[in-house]
């Protein structure tokens, strides 16, 4: 299909009303950010910007309001991260977590920052709700080690997120079960 | 064993009955052996179900146990032909037998099949069937699989994607029992994922020979044990790991170790006895973590011995020999190489020795053999032994005892060539040895004879006191990093695949003794293992007809 383009008038031929035009647009900005008040920019970084609600920003490990990990290493988001920025080092036989009956956390948990997307997978695949995607969207350094962040670093930005302890529910279910028939 | 001379069983004429699965046609025998006694007993649904791939779900039923069917996973509605006053079959309109469906569903393990039965398996009640008796196993199951080795593997995981809901129906607390039991030095169960389908109670009594499992209690409060005071530690204890349907028995070497859909899996065959149990190796980024056997009727069955099993962590041993060192310094393949091939040319016939492995494989041995021709040289190979089991270890520890004697390596006595190879050294006649992945000075040839020779080519994967006392070092490669046949007690020649890369420099033995050959005898033409196998198997008499394709996955017997 071809389509025939317009032959322009006279006017349009001058150019000078659309400059005109386009000057008009600049100097309303002009006073408006000069004497209005009105910004359009923002004076990045001493200015941050404020993240809306559910935003993406880089995944964090957080842990349950008792203080303990909630991550016990299923490695699930390792297997789900597209970039494969995600490494976990499982416990081994030795498997002590912090935490009654859980059993398991991982040793190590790296996450390559600079790897990853920010595509949210590894947290809608968590089965004990451990990592998070909040809201850092800036994330520097000065070396490629420096930003493979290590379970220490993710657990300390990620902070506190309360759950429904299942692990802790559980273990409270089976002491009220002490009148078990073996003891084993 | 047991499952083995099922199979040695001559064929007699079982009188062969036609039955119908889902509507497709069965001709299924009568009998079958049964897998413990031999016996012949009925045939069962679920074997005829088998026979054309319609795959009943279950749990307690194994092909290689006893039938317990107590999971009752396997339900299947069933009819049989209607027969008349004169006992022949009332028919249909349209000629074809009048069917009466059985009221009642039946368990497809343990209903033997009768001619022109009718089975359907996937009908909307026996789907209800299987969601209901799911249903029942969740209800005390904790549902713990992030923390659950068996997630990836697990039949109840697999049968709640089939059958399950996505909601508990069950508000009452769930019966807990006991949690990270430790059965014995291997085991370790988890009570509460149990579903007491005594698959580890049956093996443990009826193939391993060990009756040290029971179930106590009664009801929900069902718990599997072990004899009181009584440990757990049979020489088979990993396999209950392989046939726990669910998580409840885990393995404490492989326990929090990996998650096991991270692991490749390669067809191998296990290195530590010369049973050769066929084996599936699990690796992740060039590290083994697990061994598992893999099913061949005609050596292991469906198992293997936890001694094979966990012999496998020397493969990623920190001090792994990498560099290929020639008289101290590190060098290169290709001078190496070209350094010992004009050494063997011009040494004097007579002169050279050949100390091989019987853990080397077939085409290995038959290069040396090559080698040994070509330099009239004495050679002979270590024995390795242990204590046999009735089951499946073997006394003789080395893989490939047979294809030493087959490639003319040894005799049939192994190691008697030893000694004389040893006075060869001392009396100055023999000037060369090559060795391979053993270590020479616990076998009677000590480092002061070592030090006396003219040239020691050793290849070995880790250091001993040999490879220190070596002019040209080559790194070799484990069963694990290449490919190779190995010919087990019995002759079966079975092949095995290469799961992880070697360390550093370290190359397969049969790659670099094709360069050495190649390079003493101008002998090409077989680069690849299967061009290899193929050169082997034209010159020696025994493999004749073999190819590498042709061994397939479980091997092939040959004759010794």
């Amino acid at each position: 299909m071809i389509v025939n383009r317009k032959p322009l008038t006279f006017l349009e031929k001058l150019y000078l009303p659309a400059i005109a035009g386009g000057f008009k647009v600049t100097a309303r900005h002009l006073f408006r950010s000069l004497f209005g008040g009105k910004t359009v920019t923002m004076e990045y970084p001493e200015q941050k910007w404020a993240v809306p609600e559910g935003y993406r920003g880089a995944p964090y490990l957080v842990r349950d309001q008792d203080g303990n990990t909630k991550c016990v290493s299923c490695q699930l988001c390792e297997f789900v991260c597209p970039p494969k920025a995600i490494q976990i080092t499982p416990p081994g036989p030795g498997g002590a977590a912090d935490r009654p009956n859980a059993e398991k956390m991982p040793r190590e948990f790296e996450i390559n920052m600079l790897r990853c997307i920010y595509c949210g997978f590894c947290q809608e695949v968590c089965p004990e709700e451990a990592i998070f995607l909040l809201k850092d969207y800036s994330i520097t350094g000065l070396t490629r080690q420096e930003l493979i962040f290590n379970k220490e670093k993710l657990l300390a930005l990620g902070g506190v997120h309360p759950g429904i302890r299942k692990w802790k529910h559980k273990f409270e279910e089976a002491k009220d079960q002490e009148d078990f028939p073996v003891k084993v | 064993m047991s499952t083995q001379e099922t199979t040695r069983t001559p064929a007699p004429a079982i009188e062969k009955i036609k039955v119908k699965v889902d509507g497709r046609e069965v001709e299924a025998p009568r009998l079958t052996p049964d897998p413990i006694s031999g016996k012949l007993i009925p045939t069962t649904m679920i074997q005829a179900c088998a026979q054309v791939s319609v795959d009943v779900p279950h749990y307690c039923y194994h092909p290689k146990l006893p039938v317990a069917g107590n999971c009752r996973m396997c339900l299947v509605e069933f009819g049989t032909p209607t027969l008349g006053p004169d006992r022949k079959p009332i028919l249909n309109a349209d000629g074809t037998p009048k069917i009466a469906r059985s009221p009642r569903p039946a368990i497809a393990c343990a209903t033997p099949i009768s001619p022109g039965m009718e089975i359907y398996t996937n009908t909307p009640a026996v789907k209800q069937m299987r969601e209901g008796v799911l249903e029942f196993l969740l209800i005390n199951h904790p549902l713990d699989c992030p923390i659950c080795d068996q997630a990836g593997e697990c039949k109840l995981q697999e049968y709640s994607l089939d059958y399950g809901q996505s909601q508990s129906r069950f508000v009452e607390a769930k019966v807990h029992k006991p949690k990270a039991v430790d059965l014995g030095p291997r085991i370790v169960l988890d009570d509460e994922r149990c579903i007491l389908c005594t698959r580890c109670i049956r093996f443990s009594k009826e193939i391993a020979g060990d009756d040290a499992l029971g179930i106590v209690n009664r009801g929900s409060y069902n718990t599997l044990t072990a004899y009181p005071g009584k440990v757990f530690d049979n020489n088979y204890t990993l396999n209950t790991v392989d046939i726990c349907p669910v998580g409840a028995l885990t393995s404490k070497d492989f326990r929090f170790k990996m998650r096991v859909w991270f692991l490749k899996e390669t067809r191998s065959v296990c290195a530590s006895c010369a049973t050769g149990c066929n084996i599936i190796i699990g690796s992740r980024e060039e590290a083994v973590y697990r061994y598992e056997p893999r099913q061949n009727d005609a050596v292991n069955s469906c198992w293997m011995c936890d001694y094979g099993r966990l012999n496998y962590k020397w493969i990623g041993r920190e001090d792994r020999l990498r560099d290929v060192i020639v008289r101290g310094q590190k060098s290169a393949w290709a001078i190496a190489l070209n350094e010992i091939a004009e050494k063997l040319k011009s040494a004097a016939r007579g002169s050279v020795a050949i100390i091989a492995s019987a853990r080397q494989t077939n085409e290995e041995l038959w290069l040396l053999a090559g080698l040994k021709k070509q330099a009239a040289a004495l050679s002979d190979s270590v024995p390795r032994t242990g204590e046999a089991d009735k089951l499946l270890l073997n006394a003789d520890r080395n893989p490939n005892t047979n294809g030493a004697r087959l490639t003319g390596i040894c005799f049939t006595e192994m190691g008697t060539n030893l000694p004389q190879i040893a006075n060869g050294i001392a009396s100055g006649r023999i000037k060369t040895l090559l060795v391979f992945g053993e270590d020479v000075t616990k076998h009677g040839i000590s480092a002061e004879l070592l030090g006396k020779l003219e040239t020691l080519v050793v290849s070995d994967i880790l250091p001993n006191a040999t490879t220190k006392a070596a002019h040209y070092l080559l790194p070799g490669c484990a069963h694990a990093e290449k490919r190779g046949t190995f010919t087990n007690a019995k002759g079966r020649v079975q092949r095995f695949m290469k799961a992880v890369e070697p360390p550093g420099d370290a190359r397969p033995e049969w790659e670099f003794l094709h360069d050495l050959v190649f390079n003493v005898t101008g002998r090409d033409g077989f680069l690849t293992i299967e061009g290899l196998f193929k050169e082997m198997a034209r010159d020696v008499a025994a493999f004749n007809g073999l190819t590498w394709a042709g061994l397939g996955d479980l091997g092939k017997s040959v004759s010794l």
